[in-house]
């Protein structure tokens, strides 16, 4: 058994009314980081959380290259993701467009950035969605893809939204 | 379904730029209507506007100092909004507590592999 340096929480803000960051330090180098971000066997280890088990994970890793996640939740409902790359700079720097499948019309763009320092590595990602209605949207499908305790919450949006 | 008041609650509230940068403001510190008006270069009707909907939401509060009216940020009535953000932030935070998990085994095969890589260097007559 590995031991696992926890390296924090993940940060998530919302810099404008279009867009989502999430950042978070990894106790790794960046080219072990990005390994880990972009190789679908390894994608499959992580993106779910433990929310559900990933069914598919595709990554045509270069500009124009397609990506698709999809995810059975533990609900038992599938939840997909996927888009196109339009940049892709080894152990630096992705950028992608992005589809939740529920939300077809919601086209984001999310840009991954991965900068080390002393050994660690920190992975940005900022989502840039073209409404605030698809960024909201958005944060939403994080719950959709989990809890029945954030039904109440999506309740209270989904009336503030109406 | 006709679109909500902007009353109605936290979420729609701060859904103005001008009353995030107000709520910026007073996450400083209490204020008065005067130095909001100076602090943020607005006028102080719209001010003053911006402060009613944001009282009543709750996500300020207001005092009488003297001749002055004193507000400060409620920050319990922000929390609707902070609770939905931080379902999101969990997903992530479990996304990236699996990718510690494979990091950790990542590093250790890579230096089990520079570990026997050194091995075979020292074997190959490098003098040691």
């Amino acid at each position: 058994m590995v031991a696992v340096a926890s390296s924090g929480t993940a940060v998530v803000t919302l810099p404008s009314d279009t867009q989502i960051l999430i950042t978070r330090e990894f106790d790794a180098p960046r080219h072990l980081v990005y390994r880990t971000y972009t190789t679908p066997e390894l994608i499959k280890r992580w993106w779910t959380g433990d929310r559900g088990k990933m069914t598919i994970a595709e990554v045509d890793l270069r500009p124009g290259g397609s990506w698709r996640y999809a995810m059975i939740a533990n609900a038992g409902f599938e939840v997909a993701f996927h888009g196109q790359y339009r940049e892709v700079v080894p152990d630096e720097r992705i950028v992608s467009t992005e589809v939740y499948e529920g939300a077809p019309d919601a086209e984001a763009v999310s840009t991954v950035t991965f900068s080390e320092k002393d050994g660690r590595t920190t992975v940005s990602i900022l989502v840039q969605h073209t409404t605030k209605e698809h960024r909201d949207a958005h944060i939403n499908s994080g719950m959709e893809a989990g809890l029945q305790e954030a039904m109440d919450h999506l309740e209270q949006v989904a009336i503030s939204l109406a | 379904m006709a679109r909500a008041a902007t009353t109605t609650d936290a979420f729609n509230a701060v859904a103005e730029p001008r009353r995030r940068q107000i709520i910026d403001a007073l996450a400083a510190g209490e204020r008065s209507v005067n130095e909001l008006v100076a602090t943020l270069g607005l006028p102080q009707p719209l001010v003053s506007k911006h402060l009613r909907v944001l009282r009543e939401v709750a996500l300020v509060a207001v005092r009488d100092d003297g001749r002055q009216r004193m507000y400060r940020l409620n920050g319990n009535a922000l929390r609707p909004i902070y609770d939905w953000v931080r379902e999101y932030e969990r997903l992530w935070a479990q996304r990236f507590e699996q990718m510690d998990v494979v990091l950790a085994e990542l590093k250790e095969a890579e230096r089990r592999t520079a570990t026997i890589e050194g091995t075979e260097h020292g074997d190959g007559g490098s003098g040691k």
